[in-house]
């Protein structure tokens, strides 16, 4: 028998908190971006797992679904970055805040 | 519940489990960020482990080719296209003395693994990806789910996809001149500087 789902669950809640954990304190946009990318991932690992777990195969397609939107995400992300680049010579969050009302 | 659980399974997840762990706190922790990003692929081929293990073939392999192979390769060449990576040279002033051993040593072992795997099953227990698990193929009922019951979200991911490639245009191209009057204005100088030239 594979090893029971609440170690994947637990390592997935790990993965998910280092993440966000990165999200908050790291400055540069880009690694900000790929704390991103392991929390979503992490919640992909919770997915799978109760697929498994309650022998259901939705858990497998909304992974599926995940992947396909963090693929656009990633794009669009990314070109923003390049197109603030270009105007400001730096990417690291401190510095954009024109938004700030 | 440790008793049942056989040892390749526990090895395997234990394995993965450490390298995720690893991999997560390095994206995290290191300064550089082609570092963070070779940290962020170890992460992501640990959880393609795990999804082996748990079944999921399909979405293991499609976990690798899009996050491994698309997405950390455009973060990749986001880094190098932006400079960030300024503090280190491809090829370092010391060149690299003791650990080009170290990885040919690796670059061996990785291939006598992978000539053991391809002989047996003994060490992950299923035959081949594409293999059946539980009588019926993985890919096989994702698919069913994916074509029938869940066809208009999957139709709704192309729109997705085609919004986001425009996005992505649109965002990173250099504005030029747009309006008929900018476009008029820059012929007009243009031809100048022709005549200048001439």
């Amino acid at each position: 028998m594979s090893v029971p789902g609440s170690w994947y669950l637990i390592l997935a809640a790990a993965l998910f908190g280092i993440g966000a954990f990165g999200i908050l304190v790291r400055r540069n946009i880009l690694i900000m971006f790929m704390c991103l990318e392991l929390m979503l991932n992490a919640v992909n690992l919770t997915l799978v797992t109760y697929s498994r777990m309650l022998n259901d195969i939705a858990g497998q397609v909304g992974v599926f679904f995940v992947l396909v939107v963090a693929a656009a995400e990633v794009v669009v992300g990314l070109g923003l970055i390049v197109s603030i680049f270009r105007g400001k010579r730096q990417v690291t969050a401190d510095d954009l805040h024109i938004l700030r009302g | 519940m440790l008793a049942v659980v056989t040892m390749p399974d526990l090895v395997t997840f234990i394995a993965a489990a450490l390298a995720a762990l690893v991999g997560a706190v390095g994206v995290v922790t290191l300064r550089h960020p082609v570092h963070a990003a070779l940290m962020l692929v170890m992460t992501l081929f640990a959880i393609a482990v795990l999804f082996v293990e748990q079944g999921a073939q399909f979405l293991a392999a499609v976990q690798v080719i899009v996050y491994a192979g698309a997405i950390v390769v455009l973060f990749l060449f986001v880094i190098m296209l932006l400079g960030v990576d300024k503090r280190e040279s491809i090829m370092p002033k010391n060149a690299v003395t003791w650990q080009l051993p170290i990885g040919l040593l690796f670059v061996i072992a990785i291939l006598i693994e992978l000539s053991i795997l391809t002989k047996g099953v003994w060490a992950t227990g299923t035959h081949s990806v594409t293999a059946a698990v539980n009588g019926v193929s993985n890919i096989a009922v994702l698919a069913r789910a994916v074509f029938t019951t869940y066809l208009l979200p999957f139709e709704a991911t192309s729109v997705l996809l085609v919004v986001a490639v425009l996005g992505a245009v649109v965002l990173s191209r250099i504005p030029r001149a747009s309006t008929s009057e900018e476009l008029a204005l820059e012929m007009e100088s243009d031809a100048k500087e022709e005549v200048e030239l001439g």
